[in-house]
């Protein structure tokens, strides 16, 4: 009995110290860390798996979470060499803080918000009043604070004087994924996620209505290279890459929009 | 503190002695069973009991959305029923601080009780007395300390409960927002001041609760 568990412990030590020494071992030449706003993740995956590709020894890791979370990691000082931002006011507070600059920033794609709902939900909604109805119980958004497409749900709701009347039934998410996943599972009855968003959860979610545009946004998404990089070459060819014609054509083949001409 | 803060200490208060006081009702005759009684299933309801310990809260938080969720075993046909749903309400927080803090009392008063005398036990027997005037005379009273030991490691592990919480509660500001999810909001969108507060605070607590838990195991051996 003894010298079972004997043995089986020097197979789990041994185990874990081939894990511990294998990942050393595969450590590429050339890393570049990009914090991306969880949005984009699949598109920012597979443009990743293309600029590696195409940069023989690069190795692209990814930091995912909402754009507030991924920007509040930066001012504490996250080792982070790219950071692909979902909405602009967190760009924007990297900036007056001097952890990016204004020249190694670009807008890259636009969004449109909506309102999915779960796809066997026996509750028909047309147009942002009916969130009001008692019907609908709860309504999950992205926490504003943290979340771009919380904030410009916000703003629409408040546009449409709707705010107030919902706050009751509002369910805040840590990012939109998480959001969109709550009306996967059917624990809400609608949630405001990006368009882009939808196909990742195709079957399970339903777009029921989009909000009028012009109540919020616009949705202009930013990426910068972030101050204190110890490869600006590099996460330069990343940005440029992005908001190339390949990038580009990654993007709108997500469902992304380009970004309106003259933003940043 | 700002209002949402001490509404976050309010919920986690009123949360944390809630839980620990389903935990009693629910703890200790578990504790009780498992450390005297031989029964069909005793190892696995010790499992049971014991997995949110060492499982990740997220873990466990995942189990009770399957069970309690909307779409969940009970939960659906709760929902289906009353149009209600436990998760993303404050009674979510309770359940799910019961449940993480349930293995800290049931093992702390299952040693308690097993430690005590089992020659008393049986001189209770045979002066007559039944097994639960047994336990309700004799056991649990000499098991008081070690009992009310565990009792405290519930309330602080309930008041300090974040993962599981946070997957079946969520986190509404107001409604849901317990201490340690105030502080992982604070944190993430770099509101310092309010963040440091509450950990001190936190860690005030703990610190006391881990005393008071201290001095009644030096007692109870």
């Amino acid at each position: 009995m003894a010298t079972r568990s004997r043995r089986l412990a020097l197979v789990i030590v041994s185990v874990l110290a081939a894990m511990i020494a294998g990942d050393a071992a595969a450590a590429p030449s050339r890393e570049l860390v990009v914090s991306v706003a969880i949005s984009l993740k699949e598109a920012m995956e597979e443009l990743g798996r293309q600029f590696e590709a195409s940069h023989g020894g690069v190795k692209v890791r990814y930091n995912f979470g909402a754009s507030g979370q991924l920007a509040q990691q930066i001012e504490a000082g996250a080792p982070v060499d790219v950071f692909v931002s979902a909405g602009k006011a967190e760009m924007d507070r990297l900036e007056k803080k001097a952890l990016v600059t204004e020249h190694d920033r670009r807008a890259f794609a636009r969004n449109v918000l909506t309102v999915v709902r779960p796809a066997d939900s026996p509750i028909d909604l047309v147009r942002a009043e009916d969130l009001l109805e008692k019907r609908v119980a709860r309504v999950v958004i992205g926490d504003p604070r943290t979340v771009p497409a919380g904030r410009y749900a916000e703003e629409s709701l408040r546009a449409l004087g709707l705010w107030e009347g919902l706050r009751p039934k509002l369910i805040f998410a840590e990012n939109v994924r998480q959001a969109l996943d709550y009306v996967s599972r059917g624990e809400v009855d609608a949630g405001f996620v990006y368009v882009t968003d939808v196909t990742t959860r195709s079957g399970r979610v339903k777009e029921a209505f989009r909000p009028p545009d012009d109540t919020y946004g616009p949705i202009v998404s930013p990426a910068a290279v972030v101050k204190g990089t110890k490869q600006p070459a590099l996460a330069n060819a990343f940005l440029d890459w992005l908001t190339g014609p390949d990038g580009r054509a990654v993007l709108a083949r997500f469902g992304f929009l380009s970004p309106p001409a003259g933003t940043r | 503190m700002t209002g949402e803060s001490l509404s976050a200490l309010a919920l986690s208060v009123r949360v944390a002695i809630l839980a620990t006081a389903i935990n009693t009702i629910v703890g200790v005759p578990l504790a009780y069973l498992l450390a005297r009684r031989r029964f069909r299933g005793r190892a696995a309801l010790d499992v049971l009991v014991t997995l949110p310990l060492v499982l990740p809260p997220t873990v466990t938080g995942y189990y009770l959305i399957v069970v309690l969720g909307r779409r969940g075993w009970l939960g659906a046909p709760l929902y289906a029923a009353t149009g209600w749903s436990i998760a993303f309400t404050w009674y979510a927080a309770v359940v799910a601080a019961t449940v993480m803090a349930l293995p800290l009392l049931v093992r702390t008063a299952r040693a308690a009780i097993e430690s005590v005398d089992r020659d008393l036990e049986r001189a209770a027997h045979t002066l007559g007395r039944s097994e639960w005037q047994t336990a309700m005379e004799v056991t649990l009273p000499l098991a008081r300390n070690g009992i009310v030991a565990g009792l405290v490691l519930a309330f602080a592990r309930a008041l300090g409960e974040f993962g599981a919480t946070l997957m079946l509660a969520g986190n509404i500001p107001g409604r849901t927002t317990t201490v340690p999810l105030a502080i992982y909001t604070a944190v993430q969108t770099g509101e310092t001041g309010d963040a440091l507060a509450l950990v001190a605070l936190l860690t005030g607590l703990s610190c006391v609760v881990l005393i008071v838990a201290g001095r009644l195991g030096a007692r109870a051996t």
